[in-house]
């Protein structure tokens, strides 16, 4: 089968602007009312599989000040490294696991998800990619959505192995990406995310 | 332009055109300075992770969750402001509808005022207006909400610098490496022109996707005006999902 090329060119992209929170958090800007829950604040239903987790991401700005504007939204595979797939995206009823998540950042620039760590997913070697968690981070002065990637602590072995972490030359910069687990109940794994400077986090053009 | 690709590299996502976007960095846009990563982006083909992502075709959207002139009604009153209805098809650089995909709309009030704690400007509040809306495309990746315009209002960047009219757009697509945020302004607004922030963008061609056209075919009589707004997301070579509904 032969295929088109494409014909249009992509929407440029704007900045999400200092009021984010208004259009993908209303209730927590406080406009309340209009929807009763704000649309990824709850990823866990109580149908959802797989070991519960806390994960808190911090966003820093070059001059070290919280960038408390950010939205971050994540996307992640289910317990089975498997994503919500066509066929029940297209069902009535809400998947266990829908594997997304959207929090706004408080006063010190933190977002925390409550989820399950993913299995892992194959890369495109068709070897297991490590478990990760996929980020998009927008705020006032971030003309166009940051992509990037959370991996786990406690995954050494399968991190050090992984398709997308091996393509970061300079490995120094490899830890940008890696949560620190601690421990408690839940296990929450805590990544600082630095728009610039020295602990700048990879950034990556998927 | 047309032609003709062959197979072999199904699922991938067209690589974005980064000269079309804006780039991080604009320092006319002040608060990009510390805000712009100074690294290089890491380009790499997206993997399974980054060509799925949500879908709301199980979302039972509300009645009004498209009708900002009512949707924050304290008391049965209407939003103050003219009213607009705001359409659009949302596609893929294929040209191909992107059907049942999450689009999401904020905005200032019609004297420029957005309903947020730290918004300073002194325009008045509405109190029947809250500033945010939500749709879900059709079959054909039709959209469409009702509102009232925005004001333009100044903000504190060059001194004296004005936002042009404009509604904030998040769409979602079918992948994740397909989200995007964007703004849209009103065709024919001299304000477009002197923004920073519309300055961003590189090219004259770029901005003018994001002015949405007045439609008088579509203005409802004696109600509201009409204005065309479509959103074009990344496309991708895939035939894995030729027959699905939920499009490529």
């Amino acid at each position: 089968m032969l295929h088109p090329v494409p014909t249009l060119k992509e929407t440029p992209s704007q900045t999400a602007g200092p009021y984010v929170h208004i259009g993908m958090t209303p209730n927590f800007s406080g406009i309340t009312g209009v929807i009763d829950a704000d649309p990824g604040i709850s990823m866990l239903t109580p149908d959802t599989k797989g070991e519960r987790i806390d994960i808190t991401c911090r966003v820093i700005d070059g001059s070290g000040a919280p960038v408390a504007d950010a939205v971050i939204e994540i996307w992640q595979a289910d317990a089975d490294g498997g994503f919500v797939t066509p066929p029940s995206r297209d069902s009535n009823s809400r998947p266990s696991f829908l594997g997304w998540g959207r929090q706004p950042a408080d006063a010190d620039g933190c977002c925390t998800f409550e989820t399950i760590k993913p299995g892992p997913v194959a890369g495109p070697d068709g070897r297991p990619q490590a478990p990760h968690v996929s980020l998009w981070i927008v705020a006032r002065g971030i003309n166009i959505g940051l992509q990037t990637r959370l991996y786990f602590s406690d995954e050494a072995d399968a991190n050090a192995d992984d398709y997308v972490l091996n393509k970061i030359m300079d490995k120094r910069r490899r830890p940008t990406l890696i949560a620190q687990k601690q421990d408690g109940d839940v296990p929450r794994y805590v990544l600082d995310i630095h728009l610039q400077g020295p602990n700048e986090t990879v950034f990556f053009d998927f | 332009m047309s032609g003709i690709i062959l197979p072999g590299a199904d699922g991938a996502l067209y690589q974005r055109d980064r000269a079309w976007h804006p780039p991080a960095d604009t320092p006319t846009y002040k608060s990009t300075t510390f805000r712009a990563p100074k690294q290089s982006l890491l380009a790499l083909g997206p993997t399974k992770s980054e060509l799925s992502g949500p879908t709301f075709g199980h979302e039972k959207l509300g009645a009004l969750d498209n009708d900002l002139i009512r949707n924050f009604s304290q008391d049965g009153t209407e939003a103050i402001g003219q009213r607009l209805v705001v359409y659009g098809q949302v596609l893929d650089e294929n040209a191909r509808p992107v059907p049942r995909t999450l689009v999401e709309f904020w905005q200032a009030n019609a004297g420029g005022r957005y309903r947020h704690k730290k918004e300073g400007y002194l325009a008045a509040i509405d109190p029947n207006f809250g500033g945010f809306g939500r749709a879900l495309t059709d079959e054909n990746g039709f959209y469409s909400f009702r509102t009232i315009k925005p004001g333009a209002y100044p903000w504190p960047n060059g001194g004296n610098d004005w936002r042009p009219a404009h509604i904030h757009f998040s769409v979602f697509g079918h992948a994740f490496a397909q989200r995007l945020i964007t703004q849209m302004y009103f065709e024919g607004d001299p304000m477009i022109w002197q923004c920073p922030i519309v300055g961003t963008v590189p090219d004259k061609a770029g901005i003018d996707q994001l002015i949405a056209r007045l439609d008088r075919h579509n203005t409802a009589p004696m109600d509201a005006l009409a204005y065309r707004f479509d959103i074009v997301l990344r496309g991708r070579r895939s035939t894995m999902f030729e027959n699905k509904l939920e499009g490529n």
